[in-house]
């Protein structure tokens, strides 16, 4: 069999795309300009489908749009009857907390752990395993301009230009000039990223880039920086409660946050952690499955400490501003939704439809590459339709032609092994990918130094927040290679100024007294929601879908 | 979208037989089969090794393992998963250790009880050459045992089939680790980077750039797509 991964109505398509190959290897496809980025977004972008979204009936952000799902979890009842839960019965009494094990929160304790805090005054907890976090999947990279060619201002305008100007350009100022000290930070701790051999970084581009600035560790640079942070975290001796997600706030009667209350998810008890600092690093939303796109998140982005920041007080922003990333897998359907990495289009693979023809050009910005992939299939309808929806090709063999044979196995180790699991060569057969939703630009309101923001824009006194569930950094649209970044800088910055803030922080009595005023605010609003949140894990139960 | 009636096939999740559509994921099967899953569950993509599964087929003696998001069930299938591996990490600070076998050897000096069995290759999902890293190590030849174990995602399948008892994911994190740190070639251009950035270098060009207008900036950023220079 020619193709013995792709079913044979797909053939003659491949045929095309194998004939148009060697014409495009010569052809560049003509970028947009900033207007006609912002008209096709505007047109086919999911974010400006038409009865997706509503306002917020309740809370600081009432009044702004969020797609459904959203809006349903910020508009939930709490979880926990206050009832239920004895806060005099302190399990856990600590200097820093930091909730969510992923890449921002194991910065945010190590961090903390460097700046003075012992390590037996700080807790991880975590929902799952350790680790366990959309840091693990990110697969393409992590900016940084560290070139004679490159600077942080480059850096700067590239962000912004990516995030339609949208961002906070003092946490973007943040983001960029901090980010070689990071990678430094990160080589220093033993990652092992891609070099020359005289250790020159070997950097690509990314969509929306205007310089090569993508460090990367093959295609498990996430994995890879994951996993040094916490054998980092481990040897410091820092303790991590895993399988205790937290399910609430703990607030004193002075007004300040104090802690959490967390759910061990095997006993189903509840512990009651007491904190001078509590630092939010949950990650993202992909679980909630927005306008019913598959995902590319862990099981656990389900964006439960929005939900408890918000409860609190805390204001958002951008929520209504969502991320698919260009190419999830489309063939086969048991990969369906799961990340293509952006990297493949870094090394020159063009994305082309049922015809073999180039419709975008590849490294745009990913909000407007997803919508030029949504326009070629939903209107022009010059995709590839299967049996779970649509897709168009990338065209990952140009990358051997471009670069040399055996590219795809040393750069794209993951990719190659993932699909050639279902008999699909991606060195010699293109991959059909489709968007999938990947990250939530926006999310809770900080500072920069990351102390989370009320209504007002005043701190919310004791509560920081790092990584995917903040927004800011990247306005309505993150580019690539800037989540990892973010994660590790502001990971830092929150344990570096909750160290700084817990010498000065005496905690009152523990009250849940916000859930209560809760309650009665969503009374106040007429909302008869029957829904509880944090969701914690989604639920698939007898699910016929592949996700 | 065009239903799909997709042919059932029969497997035995910890000895009780269910019917699942042919071709899914075991991941999807047992959620399917009504379980919602809290260990052995993680990105679903075949990067976190929280879904190591250990199974047998019809009619066959072996003993296979995968991981549960990327291995489609098939008929007859007998399996489990195994929710924790039992293992311990030997803790060090990096800054005192040391790039050679001894240091290794230090910390687990049980890889050299290695008999040279390979079921830890045969079980890796990720194809890694487990043993001949093992070897590697022993031998001495660090930079090579950190660049075959690159890919290794920790899900532990290697360890439980260890006669040797070597917990291989903890070793060879160390190893990637010290050949990171002291074997790996240093970025000389992103020392002098950081250099530059510490001493302020930049701030002034920031200072210009923030007292510019949001369309100032537009242009200057279109120039940048353009691969044109900007001068702030």
């Amino acid at each position: 069999m020619k193709h013995p991964g792709y079913p044979p109505e797909f053939w003659d398509s491949i045929e095309r795309v194998e004939e148009t190959r060697d014409k495009r290897l010569k052809e560049k496809f003509p970028k947009m300009s900033v207007t006609e980025r912002e008209d096709i977004v505007r047109k086919y972008h999911p974010d400006y489908k038409e009865g997706t979204k509503r306002p917020v009936r309740v809370g600081a952000y009432k009044g702004q749009l969020a797609p459904h799902e959203v809006a349903d979890l910020l508009e939930a009842h709490a979880l926990i009857n206050p009832d239920d839960v004895d806060l005099s019965n302190v399990d856990y009494d600590t200097d820093v907390l930091v909730i969510g094990g992923g890449g921002a929160g194991a910065s945010a304790a190590l961090w903390a752990n460097i700046s003075g805090v012992p390590a037996d005054q700080i807790l991880i907890v975590t929902k799952l395993r350790f680790g366990d976090s959309n840091t693990k999947g990110a697969q393409g990279g992590i900016q940084a301009a560290d070139r004679e060619y490159d600077s942080p201002i480059y850096h700067f305008l590239d962000v912004l230009y990516g995030g339609h100007f949208t961002n906070d350009p003092e946490l973007v100022k943040i983001l960029v000039t901090e980010a070689p000290l990071i990678i430094k930070f990160l080589e220093d701790l033993g990652v092992m990223f891609d070099k020359e051999s005289n250790g020159v970084m070997i950097e690509v581009s990314g969509g929306g880039c205007s310089r090569d600035r993508m460090h990367s560790c093959g295609d498990y640079t996430g994995l890879e920086i994951m996993r040094v942070l916490m054998d980092e975290v481990l040897n410091r001796g820092i303790p991590v409660l895993e399988f205790s997600p937290a399910v609430e706030l703990i607030t004193d009667d002075r007004g300040q946050v104090a802690g959490a209350v967390v759910m061990n998810l095997e006993t189903g008890r509840y512990h009651v952690v007491r904190a001078k600092a509590t630092i939010i690093a949950t990650g993202g939303f992909g679980r909630l499955h927005i306008q019913g796109f598959q995902t590319s998140n862990h099981y656990g982005a389900t964006m439960d400490g929005v939900v408890l920041a918000y409860r609190v007080g805390a204001q958002l922003r951008d929520m209504d501003a969502v991320q698919y990333h260009p190419t999830g897998a489309a063939w086969p359907p048991q990969l369906a939704g799961q990340l293509v990495t952006e990297k493949v289009r870094s090394l020159g693979a063009q994305l082309v439809n049922v015809n073999g023809e180039q419709f975008v050009y590849e490294l745009e910005p990913r909000d407007t590459v997803s919508a030029a992939i949504i326009r070629e299939c939903e209107e022009r309808k010059r995709g590839i339709k299967t049996i779970v929806g649509w897709g168009v090709w990338l065209d990952s063999p140009m990358i051997e032609i471009i670069h040399g044979e055996g590219t795809i196995e040393k750069f794209l180790p993951a990719m190659f092994r993932q699909f050639r699991r279902y008999g699909i060569d991606i060195r010699k057969e293109p991959i059909l990918t489709y968007p999938t939703l990947h990250y939530q630009n926006g999310g809770i309101l900080i500072n920069q130094y990351t102390q989370v923001l009320d209504a007002e824009r005043k701190p919310i006194p004791n509560l920081f927040a790092a990584g995917e569930c903040t927004g800011g950094v990247h306005g309505k649209n993150r580019l690539m290679g800037n989540s990892l970044l973010e994660i590790t800088v502001f990971g830092r910055r929150a344990g570096n100024f909750a160290a700084k803030h817990v010498k000065n922080v005496s905690l009152g009595k523990l009250t849940l007294d916000h859930v209560t005023k809760w309650e009665n605010m969503l009374k106040e609003a007429k909302i008869r929601s029957s829904k509880k949140a944090p969701i914690i894990l989604p639920d698939y139960r007898g699910d016929m879908i592949f996700r | 979208m065009k239903e799909v009636k997709p042919r059932m096939v029969t497997i035995y999740y910890m000895g009780k037989a269910y019917q699942v559509p042919e071709g899914i994921t075991i991941i999807k099967a047992l959620e399917y089969i009504g379980y919602r899953l809290v260990r052995g569950v993680g990105c679903r993509s075949g990067f976190c090794g929280a879904c190591t599964t250990f199974y047998r087929k019809k009619n066959d003696y072996r003993l296979y393992s995968g991981l549960a998001c990327q291995t489609p069930v098939e008929d007859g299938m007998y399996l489990t998963q195994l929710p924790f591996i039992p293992a311990e990490r030997r803790r060090y600070r990096i800054e005192d250790a040391k790039a050679d076998f001894h240091f290794v050897l230090s910390l687990y000096p049980e890889i050299a009880r290695c008999v040279g069995c390979n079921s830890c290759t045969r079980v890796c999902p990720q194809e890694i050459q487990v043993m001949d890293a093992v070897q590697a190590i022993l031998r001495g030849d660090l930079a090579k045992a950190a660049k075959m174990v690159f890919d290794c995602i920790s899900c532990g399948a290697c360890s439980m089939r260890c006669p040797a008892e070597i917990v291989h994911y903890n070793v060879f994190q160390l190893v990637r680790r010290l050949y990171g740190k002291y074997i790996a070639p240093k970025a000389k251009h992103l020392a002098s980077r950081v250099e530059e950035i510490q001493n302020n270098y930049y701030e002034e060009q920031f200072k210009k750039l923030f007292s510019m207008s949001v369309n100032d900036w537009k242009v200057l950023a279109e120039k940048l797509q353009k691969k044109e220079s900007i001068t702030i």
